[in-house]
């Protein structure tokens, strides 16, 4: 039998002043941006936009327990969070419930407060709750808690409606966003950028590398190799039951993370899924799941009786040091990064796109990148980064 | 928990270390007919089984002590009822029998279970999917009124609670359920008020040619059909408009006749459904490739005609398969079980298989006349009305689905839920979502193999989170 021979689809190629690879949060609210400050920017996401790490974590809206050098850029995404739903023109669902964390030992009660103490000086305010005031907060608790600590400010959202919303607003705005677009390579020119992704060839002055997990890739085709792994968050979701865990609940370590919709359903996590090589999709596994059950049942007990209805995976990028890379290449002028949020980068990644967006307009920005330089990598020996079992997403 | 697959008596579940692990998930005719023909092998597969008792959903038996005569629950299908319920206290111990067990993911090759003792696990070197079919479900006017079930759900009242549905019922279909469903509930001595197909009359006479294919399924659905005329109910072919009519509970049926007349009948319960659907989650789980069926407008595995998938260790068989019927499923389920074998190295009777893939050719030429007799009414859809509720367990509405595939760029089924919640609730989907993806690709005005279908992901049916910490 004779092979099927598509014909290639025949489109000139595009051109533009920024060509973005990856269709997350930080790269459309990057496209947003550019296209604002009047910049013609096309977007290639290789599956739907959002359907990353943006759309698959947990949907916590958290500063608490960042390295303390993401904080500066965690605040500035805060700001953006409170005005987000209106500036996408979509409800997304976000709400500042706060964010308690839970000491389940006096040593974890320790980490708590030294690190209440050092947030502070970045311009974090954390409340400490003794045991009595985190029973008297969260009556349903169960497990042996003897303290916590609150962020008031943090919250929660919709992580499936935020990156599709973006889409949108950037396509009204008229950002040139191709979806089902793989990047399959890209080179640097004399005057710019040439990317090459399935159907579209891409010329422009500058490119912005926010592809996630596959953020490694694009930098490796600049000379610039890091070691990022994939990270899949293990999450599930109850049926809907009475409204009642009004917070965002973590727990020291991050082995477990519950918070629960207005519409009832409680949706917690805890470890992490399976990716499958061939579809490069994941998927939740059957250990971290129950695992995941059992820790949860401990922290809420009035959960027994609930039926867990839904499970989901995805994949993110993960650094060695769980930080992501943001920022300049350090060996091609007009390429920026940012990629390898290491299961953190929901709440980021409205600031994140600004960052690119100055990066590219001003060729710096006023927030403190230095820490997340891809350099840090420069000589690095080992190969990625040990596999992390448990974050908070 | 069980990591090696023991049953409960902690015996192996291969006779010896040797032998593979063979689950047969479902015990309906493929199901049954499968682990039948393993066991003659001298295997002894596994049979998980969601119901207390074996039969399937059409040989469904009443509970223990509410036994009824074969012949009043299953009319002419009564001896082959018969023969397959004896067959699992007939093959003994030469299989591991695991009823009222939910097999709610599938990871590699390990089955993840529910049993009256927790959660389990059983790691298989072979599976044999024998999954079924449920009701496809369509939205119309007052569906989700106490009082509506599907054919199915009437079916299974009677069979197995003995209960039909009200005492003044109407039925309403698009397949050849329809006329079983009404014959067994005159039987059963109830009052069947109305019998409605949206299907033309004129697409079954077209069909009647393909349908000479199996002579004697054709003869019985004649002959249901004439008992029913016979005892008063003739089917109205060709209705339109269906609606359910009351305050909190059903009291009418509302619908058009093929001229555009309206009748009004009261009622106390309502018999809906179009069609069946293939219930293939666990083989979408399993990793097994499916591909979209353009007659019956649903997606089903990839399967060759001995029910081999694209998986080498995983095999298909009956309803779960694509929709075949029970007489196919038994072949199937034979079928599936010799090719596995094949593929074991052991010896196979060839003229077995041969006259087996004869009866199942002629079998699918008589589905395919059957499909074309009784065509998906897509068209149904058309006329529902924006505030009809279309996923109940999260109340997605119609007009909901369709601004959120015109107006929020959901050109794709698991976008359409990331936005609107469709297949988010309870059932996962298995009752909303193909009217969701018929209702998707129509507000787009693309064909609904485009549109695509939801990703599986466990658990297939909601788990009791308690038992994590047992």
């Amino acid at each position: 039998m004779s092979a099927i021979v598509t014909a290639p689809t025949v489109t000139g190629p595009v051109r533009a002043d920024v060509a973005i690879v990856g269709g997350g949060v930080a790269a459309l609210s990057a496209a947003v941006t550019l296209k604002k400050a009047g910049l013609s920017v096309v977007l290639m996401e290789k599956r739907l936009c959002g359907a990353g790490a943006s759309g698959v974590n947990f949907g916590g809206v958290r500063q608490q327990g960042r390295e303390f050098v993401e904080l500066p850029l965690s605040a500035r995404s805060r700001k953006l969070w409170d005005g987000l739903s209106k500036f996408l023109g979509e409800d997304v669902e976000f709400e500042a419930t706060g964010h308690i964390k839970l000491a389940r030992s006096e040593a974890d009660l320790a980490e708590l407060e030294r690190y209440a103490e050092t947030a502070r000086e970045w311009g974090l305010d954390l409340t400490m709750l003794g045991p009595n005031a985190v029973h008297d907060a969260l009556p349903w608790l169960g497990e042996r808690v003897v303290g916590a600590s609150l962020s008031p400010t943090d919250g929660q959202a919709n992580p499936r409606l935020v990156g599709p919303a973006y889409a949108r607003l950037a396509r009204r705005l008229g950002v040139d966003v191709r979806e089902h677009t793989p990047v399959t390579g890209a080179t640097r020119t004399a005057d710019g950028f040439v990317v090459e992704a399935a159907g579209v060839t891409v010329h422009a002055r500058y490119l912005v590398n926010a592809a996630g997990a596959g953020g490694g890739l694009v930098a490796s085709a600049f000379g610039e190799p890091v070691p990022v792994s994939p990270l899949m968050p293990n999450m599930l979701v109850t049926e809907p039951l009475p409204y009642f865990v009004e917070r965002s609940i973590g727990v020291v370590g991050g082995d477990v993370y519950v918070r629960q919709i207005r519409r009832g359903n409680v949706i917690f996590g805890g470890g992490s899924g399976w990716r499958d090589a061939a579809t490069d999709l994941a998927r939740p596994v059957t250990e971290q799941s129950l695992g995941g059950m059992a820790r949860t049942l401990h922290l809420v007990p009035g959960l027994v009786e609930a039926q867990v209805i839904r499970s989901w995976s995805g994949i993110d990028g993960q650094m060695p040091d769980h930080i992501p890379v943001v920022g300049p290449s350090s060996t091609t002028p007009g390429l920026v990064h940012a990629f390898g949020f290491s299961g953190h980068g929901f709440q980021l990644g409205p600031a994140i796109g600004m960052i690119l967006a100055e990066l590219v307009l001003d060729g710096r920005t006023e927030s403190p990148i230095a820490p997340f330089a891809i350099t840090r990598f420069k000589d690095w020996a080992g190969g990625p980064g040990e596999a992390v079992t448990h974050v908070e997403h | 928990m069980n990591a090696h697959g023991h049953s409960e008596h902690g015996l192996p579940a291969g006779r010896n270390g040797d032998d593979p692990v063979i689950a047969v998930v479902g015990a309906g005719p493929a199901g049954l007919r499968a682990v039948e023909t393993l066991a003659a092998a001298g295997l002894r597969p596994v049979l998980i089984d969601e119901a207390a008792r074996p039969g399937g959903q059409i040989y469904r038996q009443p509970p223990p002590g509410a036994e009824r005569p074969a012949e009043a629950l299953y009319g002419l299908e009564a001896p082959k009822a018969r023969v397959l319920h004896a067959l699992v206290p007939a093959l003994g111990e030469s299989i591991d029998y695991r009823p009222e067990t939910l097999v709610w993911n599938i990871g590699g090759d390990r089955l993840d279970l529910k049993t009256a003792r927790g959660f389990e696990t059983l790691d298989f070197d072979r599976l044999v999917l024998a999954t079924g079919a449920m009701d496809r479900v369509l939205p119309f006017p007052g569906w989700t009124l106490p009082g509506v079930f599907t054919l199915g759900a009437a079916q299974i009242a009677l069979k197995a609670q003995g209960a039909a549905i009200g005492r003044r019922v109407a039925l309403v279909g698009a397949g050849p359920l329809l006329p079983l469903v009404v014959h067994q509930y005159l039987k059963a001595g109830a009052t069947v008020v109305a019998a409605l197909d949206v299907t033309p009359f004129g697409a079954k006479v077209a069909a009647l040619p393909g349908l000479m294919n199996e002579p004697a399924t054709l003869a019985k659905g004649l002959w249901y059909t004439a008992r029913n005329a016979l005892a008063g109910r003739r089917i109205v072919s060709g209705v339109r408009a269906i609606r359910v009519e009351g305050e909190g509970r059903v009291t009418s049926l509302v619908w058009q006749d093929a001229k555009g007349r309206e009748h009004r009948v009261a009622c106390d319960a309502v018999g809906a459904s179009f069609g069946l659907r293939s219930e293939c989650q666990l083989a979408d789980l399993a990793g097994v490739k499916l591909r979209f069926e353009p007659t019956t407008r649903q997606w089903i595995p990839e399967r060759d005609q001995s029910g081999r998938t694209s998986r080498p260790d995983v095999y298909v068989a009956g309803d779960g398969a694509g929709i075949g019927g029970a007489d196919a499923a038994e072949l199937q389920g034979e079928r599936a079980a010799l090719a596995l074998l094949q593929d074991l190295g052991r010896p196979v009777d060839a003229a077995r298989v041969a006259r087996l893939d004869a009866r199942l050719a002629r079998q699918a030429r008589f589905r395919a006349a059957l499909e074309r007799a009784y065509p998906f009414p897509a068209h149904l859809l058309a006329a529902v009305s924006d505030d009809e509720i279309v996923c109940r367990c999260e109340g997605v509405t119609v007009g909901l689905l369709r601004s959120t595939a015109t107006g929020r760029d959901a050109h794709e089924m698991n976008r359409l839920k990331a936005l609107s919640r469709i297949g988010m609730g309870r059932c996962q989907g298995r009752v909303c979502g193909q009217a969701a993806a018929e209702l998707l690709a129509a507000a787009r005005g693309a064909e609904v193999a485009t549109v695509g279908r939801l990703r599986g992901n466990p658990p297939v049916k909601p788990i009791p989170i308690r038992e994590a910490i047992r």
